[in-house]
Protein backbone atom coordinates (compact mmCIF):
# COMPACT_ATOMS: atom_id res chain seq x y z
CA UNK A 1 0.00 0.00 0.00
CA UNK A 2 2.76 2.31 0.79
CA UNK A 3 4.40 2.32 -2.46
CA UNK A 4 1.04 2.36 -4.65
CA UNK A 5 0.15 5.81 -2.78
CA UNK A 6 3.77 6.92 -3.22
CA UNK A 7 3.96 6.15 -6.70
CA UNK A 8 0.50 7.77 -6.94
CA UNK A 9 1.42 11.00 -5.22
CA UNK A 10 4.00 11.28 -8.18
CA UNK A 11 2.02 10.34 -10.91
CA UNK A 12 -0.78 13.25 -9.69
CA UNK A 13 0.74 15.68 -11.43
CA UNK A 14 0.81 14.23 -14.78
CA UNK A 15 -2.31 12.32 -14.71
CA UNK A 16 -4.10 15.83 -14.03
CA UNK A 17 -2.15 17.31 -16.68
CA UNK A 18 -3.07 14.70 -19.37
CA UNK A 19 -6.56 14.66 -18.33
CA UNK A 20 -6.87 18.37 -18.75
CA UNK A 21 -4.83 18.16 -22.40
CA UNK A 22 -7.56 15.59 -23.38
CA UNK A 23 -10.43 17.07 -21.85
CA UNK A 24 -8.94 20.50 -23.81
CA UNK A 25 -8.51 18.68 -26.92
CA UNK A 26 -12.22 17.55 -27.40
CA UNK A 27 -13.41 20.25 -26.56
CA UNK A 28 -11.51 22.66 -28.99
CA UNK A 29 -12.66 20.23 -31.81
CA UNK A 30 -16.15 19.80 -30.63
CA UNK A 31 -16.92 23.86 -30.32
CA UNK A 32 -15.93 23.79 -34.37
CA UNK A 33 -18.39 21.05 -34.91
CA UNK A 34 -21.30 23.26 -35.64
CA UNK A 35 -19.55 25.39 -38.97
CA UNK A 36 -18.43 22.22 -40.07
CA UNK A 37 -22.01 20.64 -40.23
CA UNK A 38 -23.43 23.61 -41.82
CA UNK A 39 -21.09 23.03 -44.18
CA UNK A 40 -21.16 19.39 -44.59
CA UNK A 41 -22.09 19.25 -48.27
CA UNK A 42 -19.21 21.62 -49.30
CA UNK A 43 -16.97 19.53 -47.20
CA UNK A 44 -17.80 16.11 -48.67
CA UNK A 45 -16.92 17.91 -51.96
CA UNK A 46 -13.83 19.56 -50.57
CA UNK A 47 -12.40 15.95 -49.18
CA UNK A 48 -13.43 14.25 -52.22
CA UNK A 49 -10.78 16.23 -54.60
CA UNK A 50 -8.29 14.94 -51.75
CA UNK A 51 -5.92 12.03 -52.79
CA UNK A 52 -7.69 8.86 -50.98
CA UNK A 53 -4.64 7.78 -49.28
CA UNK A 54 -4.10 10.73 -47.64
CA UNK A 55 -7.82 10.63 -46.04
CA UNK A 56 -7.03 7.03 -44.66
CA UNK A 57 -3.88 8.29 -43.35
CA UNK A 58 -5.86 10.67 -41.35
CA UNK A 59 -8.85 7.92 -40.56
CA UNK A 60 -11.03 10.14 -42.94
CA UNK A 61 -12.02 8.16 -45.55
CA UNK A 62 -15.22 7.11 -44.35
CA UNK A 63 -16.32 10.18 -42.72
CA UNK A 64 -19.76 11.24 -42.15
CA UNK A 65 -19.34 15.11 -41.54
CA UNK A 66 -22.72 15.47 -41.60
CA UNK A 67 -23.32 13.67 -38.25
CA UNK A 68 -22.07 14.52 -35.15
CA UNK A 69 -20.62 10.70 -34.68
CA UNK A 70 -18.62 11.12 -37.27
CA UNK A 71 -16.92 13.81 -36.84
CA UNK A 72 -16.68 12.77 -33.02
CA UNK A 73 -14.71 9.63 -34.53
CA UNK A 74 -11.86 11.80 -36.25
CA UNK A 75 -11.79 13.69 -32.71
CA UNK A 76 -11.64 10.35 -31.00
CA UNK A 77 -8.40 9.13 -33.53
CA UNK A 78 -6.37 12.25 -31.63
CA UNK A 79 -7.90 11.36 -28.27
CA UNK A 80 -6.74 8.40 -28.45
CA UNK A 81 -2.97 9.54 -29.45
CA UNK A 82 -2.83 11.30 -26.58
CA UNK A 83 -4.25 8.04 -24.41
CA UNK A 84 -1.51 6.32 -25.81
CA UNK A 85 1.32 8.67 -25.55
CA UNK A 86 0.28 8.86 -21.78
CA UNK A 87 -0.06 4.96 -21.30
CA UNK A 88 3.13 4.04 -22.90
CA UNK A 89 5.15 6.76 -20.91
CA UNK A 90 3.78 4.91 -17.73
CA UNK A 91 4.38 1.72 -19.26
CA UNK A 92 7.79 2.40 -19.85
CA UNK A 93 8.59 4.42 -17.06
CA UNK A 94 7.26 1.67 -14.23
CA UNK A 95 9.73 0.34 -13.23
CA UNK A 96 13.08 1.61 -15.20
CA UNK A 97 12.20 5.12 -13.57
CA UNK A 98 13.85 3.34 -10.62
CA UNK A 99 16.89 2.93 -12.44
CA UNK A 100 17.40 5.67 -14.68
CA UNK A 101 17.23 7.72 -11.68
CA UNK A 102 18.76 5.12 -9.46
CA UNK A 103 16.51 4.91 -6.71
CA UNK A 104 16.19 1.07 -7.48
CA UNK A 105 19.21 0.36 -4.52
CA UNK A 106 16.77 2.05 -2.10
CA UNK A 107 13.24 0.74 -3.60
CA UNK A 108 14.79 -2.89 -3.63
CA UNK A 109 16.90 -2.96 -0.71
CA UNK A 110 13.93 -3.02 1.48
CA UNK A 111 11.76 -5.37 3.07
CA UNK A 112 9.50 -5.77 -0.26
CA UNK A 113 9.37 -8.22 -2.81
CA UNK A 114 9.76 -7.57 -6.49
CA UNK A 115 6.49 -8.92 -7.04
CA UNK A 116 4.64 -6.38 -4.95
CA UNK A 117 7.02 -3.98 -6.46
CA UNK A 118 5.36 -4.66 -9.47
CA UNK A 119 1.81 -5.09 -8.43
CA UNK A 120 2.00 -1.13 -6.87
CA UNK A 121 3.40 0.15 -9.33
CA UNK A 122 0.65 -1.47 -11.87
CA UNK A 123 -2.20 -0.63 -9.90
CA UNK A 124 -0.85 3.10 -9.01
CA UNK A 125 -0.65 3.14 -13.37
CA UNK A 126 -3.99 1.70 -14.18
CA UNK A 127 -5.00 4.07 -11.48
CA UNK A 128 -3.69 7.26 -13.08
CA UNK A 129 -4.96 5.88 -16.79
CA UNK A 130 -8.84 5.04 -15.37
CA UNK A 131 -8.57 8.89 -14.26
CA UNK A 132 -7.90 10.16 -17.22
CA UNK A 133 -10.28 7.50 -19.04
CA UNK A 134 -13.19 8.74 -16.99
CA UNK A 135 -12.04 12.59 -17.65
CA UNK A 136 -12.39 11.29 -21.48
CA UNK A 137 -16.05 10.02 -20.67
CA UNK A 138 -17.02 13.06 -19.57
CA UNK A 139 -15.64 15.54 -21.66
CA UNK A 140 -17.57 13.09 -24.30
CA UNK A 141 -20.87 13.59 -23.35
CA UNK A 142 -20.29 17.47 -22.46
CA UNK A 143 -19.08 17.75 -25.89
CA UNK A 144 -22.18 16.16 -27.29
CA UNK A 145 -24.08 17.60 -25.20
CA UNK A 146 -23.00 21.33 -25.94
CA UNK A 147 -22.49 20.99 -29.45
CA UNK A 148 -24.83 18.25 -30.91
CA UNK A 149 -27.44 21.14 -31.49
CA UNK A 150 -30.34 19.03 -30.76
CA UNK A 151 -29.23 16.66 -33.42
CA UNK A 152 -30.40 12.90 -33.10
CA UNK A 153 -27.98 10.36 -31.74
CA UNK A 154 -27.95 7.42 -29.85
CA UNK A 155 -25.72 6.75 -27.74
CA UNK A 156 -24.61 3.13 -27.87
CA UNK A 157 -21.82 3.61 -30.66
CA UNK A 158 -20.51 6.07 -28.36
CA UNK A 159 -20.32 3.86 -25.13
CA UNK A 160 -19.37 1.20 -27.42
CA UNK A 161 -16.10 3.47 -28.44
CA UNK A 162 -15.79 5.12 -24.78
CA UNK A 163 -15.62 1.32 -23.49
CA UNK A 164 -12.29 0.30 -25.75
CA UNK A 165 -10.30 3.43 -23.91
CA UNK A 166 -9.64 0.77 -21.03
CA UNK A 167 -8.10 -2.30 -23.32
CA UNK A 168 -6.42 0.54 -25.57
CA UNK A 169 -4.43 1.67 -22.83
CA UNK A 170 -4.07 -1.28 -21.19
CA UNK A 171 -2.11 -2.51 -24.39
CA UNK A 172 0.19 0.36 -24.53
CA UNK A 173 0.86 0.17 -20.59
CA UNK A 174 2.18 -3.72 -20.69
CA UNK A 175 3.64 -3.59 -24.13
CA UNK A 176 5.91 -0.73 -23.02
CA UNK A 177 6.63 -2.12 -19.85
CA UNK A 178 7.65 -5.32 -21.24
CA UNK A 179 9.97 -3.43 -23.96
CA UNK A 180 11.29 -1.80 -21.06
CA UNK A 181 12.52 -5.27 -19.28
CA UNK A 182 14.14 -6.18 -22.60
CA UNK A 183 16.00 -3.35 -22.63
CA UNK A 184 19.20 -3.59 -20.79
CA UNK A 185 19.19 0.15 -19.42
CA UNK A 186 16.41 2.56 -20.70
CA UNK A 187 17.99 6.24 -20.51
CA UNK A 188 14.91 8.36 -21.26
CA UNK A 189 11.20 6.72 -21.52
CA UNK A 190 10.28 9.66 -24.11
CA UNK A 191 11.89 8.36 -27.31
CA UNK A 192 10.62 4.79 -26.62
CA UNK A 193 6.78 6.07 -25.86
CA UNK A 194 6.75 8.19 -29.20
CA UNK A 195 8.50 5.34 -30.96
CA UNK A 196 5.92 3.03 -30.32
CA UNK A 197 2.57 5.24 -30.70
CA UNK A 198 3.58 6.39 -33.61
CA UNK A 199 5.28 3.76 -35.08
CA UNK A 200 2.23 1.48 -34.30
CA UNK A 201 0.06 4.91 -35.68
CA UNK A 202 1.50 5.31 -38.64
CA UNK A 203 1.62 1.42 -39.49
CA UNK A 204 -2.32 1.39 -39.55
CA UNK A 205 -2.44 4.93 -41.45
CA UNK A 206 0.25 3.19 -44.05
CA UNK A 207 -1.24 -0.31 -43.92
CA UNK A 208 -5.00 1.57 -45.32
CA UNK A 209 -3.02 3.10 -47.84
CA UNK A 210 -1.18 0.37 -49.75
CA UNK A 211 -4.31 -2.30 -48.71
CA UNK A 212 -1.44 -4.34 -46.53
CA UNK A 213 -3.80 -6.49 -44.29
CA UNK A 214 -1.09 -7.99 -42.43
CA UNK A 215 0.34 -5.23 -40.73
CA UNK A 216 -2.85 -3.82 -39.33
CA UNK A 217 -2.66 -6.80 -37.25
CA UNK A 218 -0.51 -6.18 -34.86
CA UNK A 219 -1.87 -1.95 -34.14
CA UNK A 220 -4.43 -1.08 -31.54
CA UNK A 221 -5.10 1.51 -33.65
CA UNK A 222 -6.81 -0.87 -36.09
CA UNK A 223 -8.04 -2.92 -33.28
CA UNK A 224 -9.72 0.21 -31.89
CA UNK A 225 -10.38 2.03 -35.33
CA UNK A 226 -12.93 4.82 -34.10
CA UNK A 227 -14.84 4.95 -37.31
CA UNK A 228 -15.38 1.06 -37.51
CA UNK A 229 -16.89 0.81 -34.35
CA UNK A 230 -18.97 4.28 -34.42
CA UNK A 231 -20.48 3.05 -37.81
CA UNK A 232 -21.29 -0.98 -36.42
CA UNK A 233 -21.75 0.23 -33.05
CA UNK A 234 -19.62 -2.75 -32.40
CA UNK A 235 -16.20 -3.53 -32.01
CA UNK A 236 -14.14 -5.43 -34.63
CA UNK A 237 -14.04 -8.93 -32.05
CA UNK A 238 -10.96 -10.30 -34.00
CA UNK A 239 -8.55 -7.93 -33.54
CA UNK A 240 -9.80 -6.61 -30.72
CA UNK A 241 -8.64 -10.08 -29.04
CA UNK A 242 -5.16 -9.22 -30.57
CA UNK A 243 -5.10 -6.55 -28.69
CA UNK A 244 -6.29 -8.65 -25.64
CA UNK A 245 -3.48 -11.60 -26.49
CA UNK A 246 -0.79 -8.73 -26.36
CA UNK A 247 -2.03 -7.77 -23.04
CA UNK A 248 -2.24 -10.91 -21.70
CA UNK A 249 1.38 -12.19 -22.62
CA UNK A 250 3.21 -8.88 -21.85
CA UNK A 251 1.89 -8.51 -18.52
CA UNK A 252 2.79 -12.19 -16.89
CA UNK A 253 6.28 -12.07 -18.55
CA UNK A 254 6.77 -8.79 -16.97
CA UNK A 255 6.60 -10.21 -13.85
CA UNK A 256 8.78 -12.75 -14.71
CA UNK A 257 11.81 -10.99 -15.88
CA UNK A 258 11.30 -8.30 -13.36
CA UNK A 259 11.79 -11.16 -10.55
CA UNK A 260 15.35 -12.05 -12.36
CA UNK A 261 16.64 -8.95 -13.86
CA UNK A 262 19.84 -8.08 -12.51
CA UNK A 263 20.00 -4.58 -11.46
CA UNK A 264 22.50 -1.99 -12.49
CA UNK A 265 25.10 -0.57 -10.14
CA UNK A 266 25.22 3.48 -10.43
CA UNK A 267 29.19 3.28 -10.07
CA UNK B 1 26.00 -18.32 14.51
CA UNK B 2 27.01 -16.92 11.66
CA UNK B 3 25.04 -13.60 10.03
CA UNK B 4 26.23 -13.82 6.97
CA UNK B 5 27.31 -17.23 5.30
CA UNK B 6 29.10 -17.01 1.69
CA UNK B 7 29.54 -20.07 -0.29
CA UNK B 8 31.54 -20.34 -3.61
CA UNK B 9 29.46 -16.87 -4.28
CA UNK B 10 29.94 -16.59 -8.47
CA UNK B 11 28.73 -13.65 -10.81
CA UNK B 12 29.58 -13.22 -13.98
CA UNK B 13 28.37 -9.81 -15.95
CA UNK B 14 28.27 -11.50 -19.87
CA UNK B 15 31.64 -12.32 -20.54
CA UNK B 16 33.01 -9.39 -17.36
CA UNK B 17 33.87 -10.99 -13.90
CA UNK B 18 32.11 -9.78 -11.13
CA UNK B 19 33.20 -12.40 -8.48
CA UNK B 20 34.59 -15.63 -7.86
CA UNK B 21 34.29 -18.29 -5.72
CA UNK B 22 33.86 -16.24 -3.01
CA UNK B 23 33.44 -17.91 0.43
CA UNK B 24 33.71 -16.49 3.80
CA UNK B 25 31.58 -16.08 7.06
CA UNK B 26 30.24 -13.14 9.30
CA UNK B 27 29.71 -14.10 12.81
CA UNK B 28 27.65 -12.53 15.03
CA UNK B 29 28.44 -9.02 16.51
CA UNK B 30 31.10 -8.58 14.50
CA UNK B 31 32.68 -5.50 12.58
CA UNK B 32 34.04 -7.55 9.51
CA UNK B 33 35.49 -5.24 7.21
CA UNK B 34 35.50 -5.77 3.33
CA UNK B 35 38.67 -4.68 1.67
CA UNK B 36 39.97 -4.19 -2.13
CA UNK B 37 40.52 -1.65 -4.52
CA UNK B 38 37.93 -0.29 -7.32
CA UNK B 39 36.68 -2.81 -9.48
CA UNK B 40 37.97 -5.78 -7.07
CA UNK B 41 34.07 -6.35 -6.58
CA UNK B 42 33.51 -5.56 -3.27
CA UNK B 43 30.17 -3.77 -4.26
CA UNK B 44 29.23 -6.79 -6.30
CA UNK B 45 29.29 -8.83 -3.19
CA UNK B 46 27.00 -6.36 -1.44
CA UNK B 47 24.49 -6.15 -3.93
CA UNK B 48 24.11 -10.02 -3.71
CA UNK B 49 23.04 -9.91 -0.49
CA UNK B 50 20.79 -7.72 -1.30
CA UNK B 51 19.64 -9.89 -3.62
CA UNK B 52 19.61 -6.71 -5.91
CA UNK B 53 21.73 -9.09 -8.40
CA UNK B 54 22.06 -13.39 -8.98
CA UNK B 55 24.51 -14.92 -8.69
CA UNK B 56 25.83 -16.84 -11.50
CA UNK B 57 26.84 -19.70 -9.06
CA UNK B 58 27.03 -20.25 -5.43
CA UNK B 59 24.90 -18.81 -2.50
CA UNK B 60 24.48 -16.72 0.23
CA UNK B 61 23.09 -16.95 3.48
CA UNK B 62 21.94 -14.14 5.61
CA UNK B 63 20.48 -15.66 9.44
CA UNK B 64 20.82 -19.03 8.01
CA UNK B 65 18.16 -18.18 5.32
CA UNK B 66 18.89 -18.32 1.56
CA UNK B 67 19.16 -14.36 0.71
CA UNK B 68 17.40 -14.89 -2.38
CA UNK B 69 13.95 -16.98 -1.37
CA UNK B 70 13.91 -15.27 2.03
CA UNK B 71 15.28 -11.56 0.67
CA UNK B 72 12.22 -9.56 1.59
CA UNK B 73 12.07 -11.17 5.04
CA UNK B 74 15.64 -10.98 5.92
CA UNK B 75 15.55 -7.24 4.67
CA UNK B 76 13.45 -6.53 7.40
CA UNK B 77 16.65 -6.77 9.36
CA UNK B 78 18.93 -5.28 7.04
CA UNK B 79 19.91 -1.77 6.86
CA UNK B 80 21.90 -0.89 3.74
CA UNK B 81 24.18 2.16 3.27
CA UNK B 82 25.05 2.35 -0.65
CA UNK B 83 28.53 3.77 -2.10
CA UNK B 84 26.35 6.05 -4.47
CA UNK B 85 23.07 7.47 -2.51
CA UNK B 86 20.47 8.65 -4.83
CA UNK B 87 16.63 9.32 -4.07
CA UNK B 88 13.79 10.56 -5.52
CA UNK B 89 14.41 14.14 -6.57
CA UNK B 90 11.13 15.94 -5.70
CA UNK B 91 10.74 14.77 -2.07
CA UNK B 92 11.23 16.17 1.12
CA UNK B 93 13.90 14.44 3.45
CA UNK B 94 11.36 13.80 5.90
CA UNK B 95 8.93 12.49 3.61
CA UNK B 96 11.79 10.09 1.96
CA UNK B 97 12.77 9.01 5.08
CA UNK B 98 9.08 8.66 6.52
CA UNK B 99 8.15 6.18 3.08
CA UNK B 100 11.37 4.54 4.18
CA UNK B 101 10.13 3.75 7.48
CA UNK B 102 6.54 2.84 6.20
CA UNK B 103 8.49 -0.36 4.88
CA UNK B 104 9.62 -2.11 8.42
CA UNK B 105 7.24 -3.49 11.15
CA UNK B 106 7.83 -1.65 13.53
CA UNK B 107 7.22 2.28 14.01
CA UNK B 108 10.33 4.01 13.40
CA UNK B 109 9.45 7.37 14.21
CA UNK B 110 11.49 7.88 17.08
CA UNK B 111 14.84 6.23 16.42
CA UNK B 112 14.24 8.76 12.86
CA UNK B 113 14.44 12.11 14.64
CA UNK B 114 16.80 10.74 17.00
CA UNK B 115 19.07 9.81 13.72
CA UNK B 116 18.31 13.23 12.34
CA UNK B 117 19.25 15.31 14.86
CA UNK B 118 22.62 13.19 15.37
CA UNK B 119 23.51 13.94 11.84
CA UNK B 120 22.86 17.61 12.01
CA UNK B 121 20.45 16.55 8.60
CA UNK B 122 17.78 19.42 7.83
CA UNK B 123 14.16 17.14 7.48
CA UNK B 124 12.61 19.80 5.42
CA UNK B 125 14.41 20.61 2.80
CA UNK B 126 14.33 19.15 -0.61
CA UNK B 127 16.41 16.06 -1.56
CA UNK B 128 17.26 17.73 -5.17
CA UNK B 129 18.91 20.57 -2.69
CA UNK B 130 21.49 18.76 -0.89
CA UNK B 131 24.62 18.70 -1.21
CA UNK B 132 26.17 15.01 -1.79
CA UNK B 133 27.37 15.45 1.57
CA UNK B 134 23.77 15.10 2.90
CA UNK B 135 22.21 12.90 0.48
CA UNK B 136 25.12 10.84 1.96
CA UNK B 137 23.36 12.06 5.71
CA UNK B 138 20.28 10.92 4.14
CA UNK B 139 21.21 7.36 3.56
CA UNK B 140 22.80 6.44 6.81
CA UNK B 141 19.70 7.69 8.74
CA UNK B 142 17.43 5.94 6.25
CA UNK B 143 20.15 2.52 6.59
CA UNK B 144 19.44 2.77 10.42
CA UNK B 145 16.50 4.42 11.20
CA UNK B 146 14.72 0.63 12.04
CA UNK B 147 17.60 -0.59 13.96
CA UNK B 148 18.56 -3.43 11.93
CA UNK B 149 20.65 -6.46 13.35
CA UNK B 150 23.11 -6.52 10.30
CA UNK B 151 24.24 -3.40 9.21
CA UNK B 152 25.79 -3.11 5.05
CA UNK B 153 28.09 -0.75 4.21
CA UNK B 154 29.05 -0.02 0.97
CA UNK B 155 31.99 2.72 1.45
CA UNK B 156 30.15 5.06 3.78
CA UNK B 157 32.28 7.50 4.55
CA UNK B 158 32.51 9.02 0.89
CA UNK B 159 31.58 12.67 0.86
CA UNK B 160 30.95 13.07 4.79
CA UNK B 161 33.63 15.77 6.41
CA UNK B 162 36.09 14.56 8.98
CA UNK B 163 33.73 15.68 11.50
CA UNK B 164 30.94 14.00 10.41
CA UNK B 165 32.95 10.31 9.65
CA UNK B 166 34.03 10.21 13.48
CA UNK B 167 30.26 10.88 14.35
CA UNK B 168 29.29 8.08 12.03
CA UNK B 169 31.79 5.92 12.98
CA UNK B 170 31.18 6.28 16.96
CA UNK B 171 27.39 5.74 15.51
CA UNK B 172 28.13 2.81 14.29
CA UNK B 173 29.72 1.74 17.29
CA UNK B 174 27.34 1.92 19.62
CA UNK B 175 24.79 -0.25 16.86
CA UNK B 176 27.67 -2.47 17.25
CA UNK B 177 27.27 -2.70 20.88
CA UNK B 178 23.66 -3.04 20.76
CA UNK B 179 23.91 -6.51 19.19
CA UNK B 180 24.46 -5.28 15.51
CA UNK B 181 26.69 -7.00 12.73
CA UNK B 182 28.41 -4.68 10.78
CA UNK B 183 29.87 -5.37 7.17
CA UNK B 184 32.11 -2.74 5.91
CA UNK B 185 33.25 -2.43 2.57
CA UNK B 186 36.10 0.18 2.05
CA UNK B 187 38.96 1.44 0.45
CA UNK B 188 40.28 3.83 2.99
CA UNK B 189 42.28 1.24 5.36
CA UNK B 190 42.82 3.60 8.23
CA UNK B 191 38.94 3.30 8.70
CA UNK B 192 38.93 -0.71 8.55
CA UNK B 193 41.88 -0.77 10.78
CA UNK B 194 40.56 1.14 13.84
CA UNK B 195 36.65 -0.46 13.16
CA UNK B 196 36.88 -4.14 12.25
CA UNK B 197 37.69 -7.11 14.12
CA UNK B 198 38.15 -9.38 11.27
CA UNK B 199 39.03 -8.46 7.46
CA UNK B 200 38.61 -9.91 3.78
CA UNK B 201 40.88 -8.26 1.03
CA UNK B 202 39.27 -9.23 -2.12
CA UNK B 203 41.48 -8.92 -5.84
CA UNK B 204 40.37 -9.15 -9.04
CA UNK B 205 37.17 -11.08 -7.51
CA UNK B 206 38.63 -13.87 -5.68
CA UNK B 207 39.04 -13.33 -1.60
CA UNK B 208 43.12 -13.65 -1.10
CA UNK B 209 42.85 -13.22 2.67
CA UNK B 210 40.84 -13.75 5.78
CA UNK B 211 42.35 -12.14 8.54
CA UNK B 212 41.70 -11.21 12.77
CA UNK B 213 43.14 -8.19 11.92
CA UNK B 214 45.68 -8.23 14.71
CA UNK B 215 46.72 -11.34 13.26
CA UNK B 216 47.34 -9.93 10.07
CA UNK B 217 49.68 -7.58 11.74
CA UNK B 218 51.61 -9.99 13.99
CA UNK B 219 52.22 -12.68 11.69
CA UNK B 220 52.76 -10.64 9.12
CA UNK B 221 55.98 -8.35 8.12
CA UNK B 222 57.87 -6.03 10.98
CA UNK B 223 59.03 -2.70 9.42
CA UNK B 224 62.50 -1.91 11.01
CA UNK B 225 64.29 1.09 10.85
CA UNK B 226 68.47 1.41 12.37
CA UNK B 227 69.94 4.73 12.52
CA UNK B 228 73.62 4.26 13.35
CA UNK B 229 77.54 4.93 12.28
CA UNK B 230 78.89 2.99 9.65
CA UNK B 231 75.81 0.54 8.90
CA UNK B 232 76.68 -2.39 6.84
CA UNK B 233 73.88 -3.08 4.92
CA UNK B 234 75.12 -6.31 3.41
CA UNK B 235 75.19 -7.66 6.84
CA UNK B 236 71.31 -7.46 6.91
CA UNK B 237 70.94 -9.04 3.48
CA UNK B 238 69.78 -12.71 5.31
CA UNK B 239 66.46 -14.82 4.79
CA UNK B 240 63.13 -13.09 5.53
CA UNK B 241 64.55 -9.19 4.76
CA UNK B 242 63.04 -7.35 1.83
CA UNK B 243 62.59 -3.56 0.47
CA UNK B 244 66.19 -3.61 2.33
CA UNK B 245 67.56 0.18 1.25
CA UNK B 246 69.58 2.78 2.87
CA UNK B 247 68.84 6.22 2.94
CA UNK B 248 71.10 8.28 4.32
CA UNK B 249 72.61 6.71 7.58
CA UNK B 250 69.40 4.80 8.44
CA UNK B 251 68.83 1.43 7.16
CA UNK B 252 64.78 0.29 6.18
CA UNK B 253 63.43 -2.89 5.65
CA UNK B 254 61.20 -5.29 6.36
CA UNK B 255 61.28 -8.68 8.11
CA UNK B 256 59.67 -11.37 7.87
CA UNK B 257 60.76 -14.83 10.06
CA UNK B 258 62.06 -16.02 13.41
CA UNK B 259 62.08 -12.66 15.55
CA UNK B 260 65.23 -14.29 17.72
CA UNK B 261 67.21 -14.14 14.81
CA UNK B 262 67.09 -10.78 14.08
CA UNK B 263 67.47 -9.42 17.26
CA UNK B 264 70.82 -11.64 17.52
CA UNK B 265 72.15 -10.08 14.28
CA UNK B 266 71.12 -6.36 15.79
CA UNK B 267 72.66 -7.26 18.58
CA UNK B 268 76.09 -7.23 15.99
CA UNK B 269 75.81 -3.47 15.12
CA UNK B 270 76.59 0.10 16.35
CA UNK B 271 73.05 1.27 16.72
CA UNK B 272 72.41 4.53 18.03
CA UNK B 273 68.37 4.43 16.62
CA UNK B 274 66.22 1.39 16.42
CA UNK B 275 62.57 1.16 15.29
CA UNK B 276 60.50 -2.46 14.86
CA UNK B 277 56.61 -1.87 14.09
CA UNK B 278 53.78 -3.82 12.65
CA UNK B 279 53.06 -2.94 9.01
CA UNK B 280 49.63 -0.48 9.00
CA UNK B 281 47.11 -2.03 6.98
CA UNK B 282 47.84 0.23 3.85
CA UNK B 283 51.45 -1.38 3.31
CA UNK B 284 49.90 -5.18 4.36
CA UNK B 285 47.03 -4.35 1.75
CA UNK B 286 50.00 -2.61 -0.99
CA UNK B 287 51.99 -6.19 -0.20
CA UNK B 288 49.05 -8.56 -1.68
CA UNK B 289 48.94 -5.98 -4.30
CA UNK B 290 52.03 -5.83 -5.30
Amino acid sequence: MNIYLHEIKTKLRSVLIWSASVATLLLVFASIYTSFSAQSELLSQMMANFPRELLIAFGMESMDWSHVLGYFGLIFLFCQICLAIQAANYGFGLVSIEETEWTADFLLSKPVSRTKIMTSKLLAALTGLTITNLAVWAFSFLCLALFAKGEDYTARPLVILLLSIIIFQLFFLSVGMVISLLVKRMRSVTPFSMGLVFGLYILNAFGGMIGEKSLEIITPFKHFDPNYIIKNAAWDLPLVLISVAFIVVSIPASYFLYARRNIPSAV
Amino acid sequence: MSVIEVNHLTKYYGKARGIVDVSFNVEEGEIFGFIGPNGAGKSTTIRLFLSLIYPTNGDAKIFGKDCIQYGPELRQDIGYLPSEVFYYEGMKVLDLLKYSASFYKKDCTQRLHELADLMELDLKRKIEDLSYGNKKKVGIVQGLLHQPKLIVLDEPTAGLDPLMQQKFFKLIREENKRGATVFFSSHILGEVQRMCNRVAIIKEGRVIEIQDIRTLQKDNYKKVRITGDGIDDSHYQFEGVSKLEKVDGTLNFFYKGDINRLTRLLGDGNISDLTIEDLTLEEIFMHYYE
